[in-house]
Formats: structure tokens, sequence, C-alpha cells
């Protein structure tokens, strides 16, 4: 532990117009579970990729083990003991396990040995997977594993973790700790990046706070309070959501016998989903990714269109409109992937904001476009959420992740929408704009909407909920009262199934 | 090592600037070509891009150039919603032999009744519907049975082709032709004839038509749903979904204004330059429309400087034909360079060159 295994001294390196991050210093331990923890744009990103050769610093140095350490490209830095799990998975559906490993390998071994290795990998360190399995047919927690087992399978002195828990359910993220803390044992060190602090505080020994791309403090995350450290992120104290109390109304959105075939090979059906949401009602869904979570999104919004009477507003069945008519119907909706399907990455925020706003904002005449109107709109909504971008006129696909998740969330609950459906409302959001959105949210509820909140953060749905359902293969659970539900309860409603059992270790 | 790396915004200059040095480097390469050839190259340069405004002919060649640009313009206009929303209508000249062939029908079904305050009418009305047809067929499969409509609207061309065959050979062949193939001339007959409006300025009612055009499509792109929803389609088709757009719908429009416009341009060409159907009267047009769609960047204002130096190129390579001996493939060649630049250019406008070090 007293050992140093990566030293960075003073790095640098800045973009056209922003600094990324300015003389960043700190050193991990080896065996050292380390976080890395900053807001949105803090710099964490860049930072990881100048660790992964993925970026050059302008100035400051490296040293690993001693050695100076200055990979030019990832291959090198993999070389040299450094390996990376990403946020978004690089895998091929079509696939299977092994055959997705030997692709990111320099020398894959004969598929046979390959198969034999990810086992024996498997087994050790308690992560259960098949390498026969096609990548496709893998829940977001087991294509987690593929990665990880990619990374293990080159013994790495050094893994690199980018919010590694927000697509598990309690039960995976269990057993993920259980695998890193056998390798911190053997002597692995874990530079691990998360927004959920009580993750942190359970994993970690070590963290380092960036904010705007500075170091701004170190704590030891056993000792510190999870607000505490919120706050030292933010720079700021922070607010949480309340919800001002308020009688629920009448049914608004009624979802009777929803069934849907799979949209694609990979898609999800959905099976006789049937809820009703009450005025001022947060309806929460949890559920582990690709359990059916978009295909309920789309027949919401009416990309995917349904059987008349599936979709009930306000008593008007509305499961065969396409998603304009839906609007001025009342429902906004607000799906998970930003870039290219809530939002037209090439497109300036004023389009972004025309993109759902036009119905419900009067924003086209007789077909003819209103662009100051646009603009306003879009200025409106940048103000009220607090999105970072010059103005409106830049391009979407400008804006750091979590701007632009406030981008979209805020043209949604802007529109004022009778039901609002969203998909990940928070998800690579930090704490002070999460609280911020979540509160949005809160206070749209109270003024009398309906609202579907998809999410795989349970703390979040918990937080808000008033009722909480389960989403799994298609089906959802009997919704509970959310106050009082446990998070074991929870994961139970989640269906459980998905691995509980951690593999049995060999002795 | 050289890496490219994408750009946060698309740069606005490289926007203006990407096809200017296209130019260049395609006169410049184009050049050397000439000089292999064995032709001198300054001169062959000089004689395609300065000669036909203003050499010694240059009162000769300056209406070709409204009257070669004036179709190119309209088709490419066309084409420009589709290819914008994704759309991939290879097929401009069978739409635009079949607009012509429609147009010349109707006309010479009056043939010869004079009344051109109704006839002109309907033959432009004809030329709109038979380009429209044709391009709805490869639509209409895209939509029913997802088949690709870049194959189904190119393989269209060739039957196009082989309708007007027949056509020159038999329906539409002149009863006084003294069994020559192809039609009457539609350009002698007062009731269908496409007149220059200025005399020698080569402005015929196809040029009128490609202005208004351009005007409109613009307006459309800037100002109207319509145009958004092309523009959102063609950048992300799933937030196109999301906001609202159907895309069948879409494909449909997209195709029968692509479809309408080439077909207008082949009625106002059968009418006036070409005069009438023939076994080979098309030249080529709804083909070089994709590259003067693509050098003018989709932009309707683009494709009008586009459309005026594709046919400056045109009436330029002719002239260097004559003049100088320079091959006919040679000038193709240049047309094609033209395009070929213009897309490797067009990266900068969104990526930026990186110089690294290599291994």
């Amino acid at each position: 532990m007293t050992d140093t295994l990566l030293e960075l001294r003073g790095l640098t390196k800045a973009y056209p117009g922003v600094v990324a991050n300015s003389d960043v210093s700190f050193t991990i331990g080896k065996g050292e579970v380390h976080a890395l923890l900053g807001e949105n744009g803090a710099g964490k990103s860049t930072l990881v990729k100048i660790i992964y050769g993925l970026v050059r610093p302008d100035t400051g140095s490296m040293t690993l083990n001693g050695a100076p350490y200055e990979p030019s490209e990832p291959r090198a830095a993999r070389a040299a003991g450094v390996a990376m799990v990403f946020q978004h998975f690089s895998l091929f559906d079509a696939l299977n396990v092994a055959e997705n490993i030997a692709l990111g390998m320099e020398n894959p071994p004969a598929m046979g040995d390959l198969a034999a290795r990810i086992r024996e990998v498997s087994e050790q360190y308690g992560l259960p997977l098949d390498p026969d399995r096609v990548v496709g047919d893998l829940s977001a927690g087991e294509r987690q594993r593929v990665e990880i087992i990619r990374c293990l399978l080159q013994d790495p002195k050094l893994l690199i973790m980018d919010e590694p828990t927000s697509v598990l359910t309690p039960q995976e993220v269990e057993i993920l700790f259980k695998t890193l803390n056998i390798l911190r044992e053997e002597g692995t060190s874990i530079l691990y990046i998360s927004h959920k602090l009580e993750e942190i505080r359970t994993l970690c020994e070590h963290a380092t706070i960036l904010r705007l791309g500075k170091v701004v403090g170190n704590c030891d995350p056993r000792q510190t309070s999870a607000r505490d450290m919120a706050e030292m992120m933010v720079g700021t104290l922070l607010h949480v959501p309340e919800k001002a109390p308020h009688e629920l109304g009448d049914v608004v959105l009624s979802i009777r016998g929803l069934s849907a075939p799979a949209p694609h090979q990979f898609g999800t059906a959905l099976k006789n989903i049937t809820v009703d949401v009450r005025a001022g009602e947060v309806l929460g869904i949890g559920g582990v990714a690709g359990n059916g979570q978009d295909e309920l999104v789309a027949a919401l919004s009416g990309e995917m269109k349904t059987a008349a009477g599936m979709v009930v507003i306000d008593g008007r069945e509305i499961g065969r409109l396409g998603p304009n008519e839906r609007r001025a119907a009342g429902l906004c909706a607000a799906p998970e992937e930003r870039n290219g399907h809530a939002a037209a990455p090439d497109m300036s925020l004023t389009e972004n904001a025309l993109m759902t706003g036009a119905v419900r904002k009067n924003l086209v005449n007789r077909g003819l476009l209103d662009w100051p109107s646009a603009r306003t709109f879009a200025e409106e909504i940048i103000k009220a959420f607090d999105v970072r971008t010059p103005g409106p006129a830049n391009t979407a696909r400008s804006l750091s992740g979590g701007n632009l998740q406030k981008f979209v969330i805020g043209r949604e609950i802007m529109q004022n929408p009778r039901v609002l459906v969203i998909n990940q409302p928070t998800w690579g959001v930090d704490a002070s704009a999460a609280a911020s959105i979540r509160q949005a949210i809160l206070d749209l509820a109270v003024s009398g909407a309906a609202i579907v909140c998809i999410s795989q953060d349970l703390d979040e749905l918990r937080e808000i909920s008033d009722r909480f359902a389960a989403l799994n293969e298609g089906k959802l659970s009997a919704p509970r009262l959310a106050k009082g539900l446990t998070i074991d309860e929870i994961g139970l409603m989640l269906g459980g199934a998905h691995d509980m059992e951690v593999a049995h270790v060999d002795a | 090592m050289l890496t490219l790396e994408k750009r946060a915004q698309p740069s606005k200059a490289w926007v203006y600037v990407a096809p200017i040095l296209a130019v260049i480097i395609t006169m410049i390469v184009g050049g050397v070509v000439f000089a292999m050839l064995g032709k001198p190259p300054l001169e062959a340069i000089r004689t395609i891009f300065y000669d036909p405004l203003f050499g010694d002919f240059a009162s000769y060649s300056r209406p070709q150039l409204l009257i070669k640009a004036g179709p190119l313009i309209l088709i490419a206009i066309g084409l420009s919603f589709g290819f914008r929303a994704g759309i991939w209508n290879i097929g401009a000249e069978g739409q635009y032999i079949m607009g012509a062939l429609a147009a010349a029908a109707t006309g010479l079904a009056f043939y010869p009744m004079e009344a051109r305050w109704l006839i002109f009418p309907l033959m432009v009305l004809a030329g709109l519907a038979g380009g429209m047809v044709w391009a709805a067929i490869p639509a209409f499969l895209r939509i029913r049975f997802k088949t690709n409509e870049i194959l189904v609207s190119l393989m269209l061309v060739y039957v196009a082709e082989a309708i007007q065959a027949s056509m020159a050979l038999n329906l539409l062949r002149n009863p006084d032709g003294h069994g020559f193939p192809g039609s009457r001339n539609l350009s002698q007959y007062p009731s269908s004839a496409n007149l220059e409006l200025i005399a020698n300025s080569g402005v015929h009612w196809g040029v009128m038509a490609a202005l208004t055009a351009v005007i409109f499509a613009y307006f459309i792109l800037a100002r109207h749903r319509f145009g958004f929803d092309v523009r959102l389609a063609g950048q992300s088709p799933r937030a196109a979904g999301f906001a609202g757009v159907d895309a069948g719908r879409l494909v449909f429009i997209c195709m029968l204004i692509s479809g309408a416009l080439a077909g207008a341009a082949g009625m106002f060409e059968v009418s006036g330059p070409a005069g009438r159907v023939s076994i080979d009267f098309n030249v080529g047009y709804g083909f070089t429309a994709i590259i003067v769609a693509f050098l003018g960047r989709l932009h309707p204002v683009g494709i009008l400087i586009a459309g005026l130096l594709m046919a400056l190129t045109y009436i330029g390579g002719e002239l260097a034909q004559l003049s100088l001996g320079l091959p006919g493939a040679a000038i193709q060649l240049f047309q094609g360079m033209l395009l070929f630049f213009l897309l490797a250019v067009d990266v900068m406008t969104s990526y930026r060159i990186r110089f690294g070090k290599t291994e």
C-alpha cells in the first residue's frame, strides 16, 4: 500500500477555449482503489484519456512504477499494464463473448484456449460469464463483465473504470465489488470514476476531487460523508430535492394491456403492461437496461404505434397517434440516448428546441418556422436548466453529455406536459445538476402532471417516486408504494434472477 | 502520421473554401493530365474556363451556358432534397426522359391545333407528372419492400431509355419524316415551343423555372417545416422519428419532388434546345446533376453556382475538343475529378488534420 504505482505531476491539457486539466498531480498506490470525483466538465474524462494514452498532455509528466510513462496510444498503455473499462461498451452484438474478446487482443490465442482462459478468469474473480453466448443476448451487467474480463486477461497493474455501476442492479453491483476487492488484494490498483458517492464510500480508500480542471481536494471517502464530498465537487452547498405536499388527482395516463413485438433482433417485446398514473404522481420504473425500457418509451412517445386503446390520456385513446399528435394531446417524452435520438447532434440548440417543441410552443405557423420564438425557447431552456454553452447557435454535439441531458430534459419539462415520460433523467449528470433536474420533475408533478420516470438509478427512483414498479423482460410488475421499500425488496422486484449467485471461487 | 479529428462545430470557413479549393486542385491536376496527353495545359484550362465567356466566339457560347445550366440546376435542386434526407435518387436521367416523353406526347396529341395558352401549360404538367410517376416506383418499392432506391432508380434509367427509343421509332415518330426516327420538332410548333424569352441570352422557360426552384428551395429549407424535417432526417433518422417525421412519407415526397423537377427539365429540353424526341436526345443531364448537387453542397445557391460552373466545363470542353483536339473522355475525366476533389476537401469541414508522430 505504501508503494506508489502511478504518479501524475503537473498535468495540463488545454483545448481551444477551455482548459480541461490544469496542473493536476496525485499518486495512486499499489493495490489502492482510488476514486476520481468531479462534476461533468471537471476534467475527469480528459485526465483518464491522458493516462490511457488517448490524449497527450501539453505539459506535465507521469511515472509508472518509478519509470517515465508517456503512452502515445492505448496500445502502449495496455502494454505498460494500464487497462480501461469504458462507460460505453464497444462490443459487437452479433458475435459471441470469446470472439468479442479476441477482437480486442493484439495476438489472440486459438478460440478454444481463449474460451478456457475466459472461464478460468471468470471463476477466479467471481464474474459469471459463458464465453459461447452471443453478446446481443446479454444484460448490461454481463456486457460489462465481458469488458472487465477483456482487461483482466491482460493482467493489468492499473484498471480504470468509468462509471461502472450505472447500468447494474444492486445484486450485480455487489458481484462487481467482490471482484474489485479480489483484485485489490492481489495488488492491482483501481482508478474508479463514479457519481455515486455512497459506492465510493464503501469501495475506495482514497479520493481525488477535481473541479474545473484543478485538483480541489483529497479525502478518505470512508471518513467523509457523501454530502461533504458532493459539496467539495460542486463548490457550494447542495440542495436535496423536495416535493411540496399535494393531493393526487384523477388518472391522467392509462396503459392498458400494452403489448408490442420486439422492434428489432436484439429488442425486447412488451408483454401486457397495465398501469394507471394519476395527476401529480411520479411512477418510477426500475429495471436493468435492455428489459424493454426503450420499447416502453417508444410506445408511449408515439415512435412505436400500438392498438389505439393501449395508451390512453385523459380518457382519449392515443395508441395509434404519432409523436406530434401525442404532444398536442399533452404527452412529452425524453428518450435515453441523447445524441441522435433525443437530440440531433449536428444541429444547433435552437433547431433542437424546435425539434420537439414545435407543437406545444407554437413554433410553426402554417408550416412556416418561427425561428425567433424557437431561439427564445432555446434560451429559456439554457437559462432555466443552467446549460453551459456559449449560446443557442451552438450544436448539440458541442455540449458535454450532462449539459445536453439538462437541455433535453429541460426542453420537455418547459413544454408543461400533462404526461412526461423520461428514461434515465440524470444519467451521466453530476450531483448538483441531477438534484436540480429531479427538483424540476417533482415541481412538474406538483403542478398536476403525471410522470413516468424510468431509471436504473434506484436511489433516484426512491427519491422521487410515489409508486415503484419494475420492468423485467418486457413485463411490468405491479406497482408498490415507494415509501418504505427497501433496496433488497426492489432488487427482488427487478426479477432477481439476473445472476444473483456469485460464481463459485475455487479454493 | 496524419490523423483526422472531428471538429466540435463544422467549420464555417471551410464550407466556402472547400469548393473553391476543389476547383483549383482540379485545374492543376487536370492541367497535368492534359500535359501528359501532349496538349498545352494552360491553353486547355483557358479554353475550358475563359474562352466560353470572353473568347472570340463568346457571343455564341454565352447563351449556351444558361441553356445547359438550366436543366442541371433544376434537376439538382430536386435531388438535393432527397440527398439531404438520405434518399439516394440516382435515376434523375430516367425521370428526365419520362417527363420529356410525357410532355412531347401531350403536345403532339394536339398537333396541329393552335392553342399555346392551353397546350404549353399542359405539357409542363405532363412533364412534372411523367417524372413523378417514374420516381414514385423506386419510392414505393423502398417503402413497401425495403428495396434499395439507388439500384431501382438507376435501373429504371435504362428502362426509360428503351421506352424513349421505342417512342422515337414507333408511337411518336414524325409521320412526315420520310421514315426517319424521331418525333416532329416541338420547338417549331408554335403551341409547344419553349422559346427564348430574351433574344440571344439563352434564357428560356426552363431557365426561369430553375431560378424559381432555387428561390423556392432556399425558402423551404430555411423557413418551412418540411425543409427542417428533411435536414433532421438526413442527420439523425432516429431523432427525426422522435420528432414525429414519418420516414416513409418523407421518402415519397422527396422522390416525387426530384422526379417532378427532373421531368420538368426534360419537358423544357424536348420542347426547346433538343426540339424533338429522338432515340438518344438525352445527354446525361440527370447524372451530371448529381455532381452539381454535391458540388453546390446541396445548398440552393451553391447549386446555382455549381450548375453554371458545370455548364461552363461542358461548353469549354466542347471548345477544347474542337480547337485543341482534346479527347471527349478527358473532359469527362475532368468533370469527375471536380466531384472527387470536392468530396476529398470536404472532409475538412467537419474534421481537422492532426500531424502526429508515426510509430
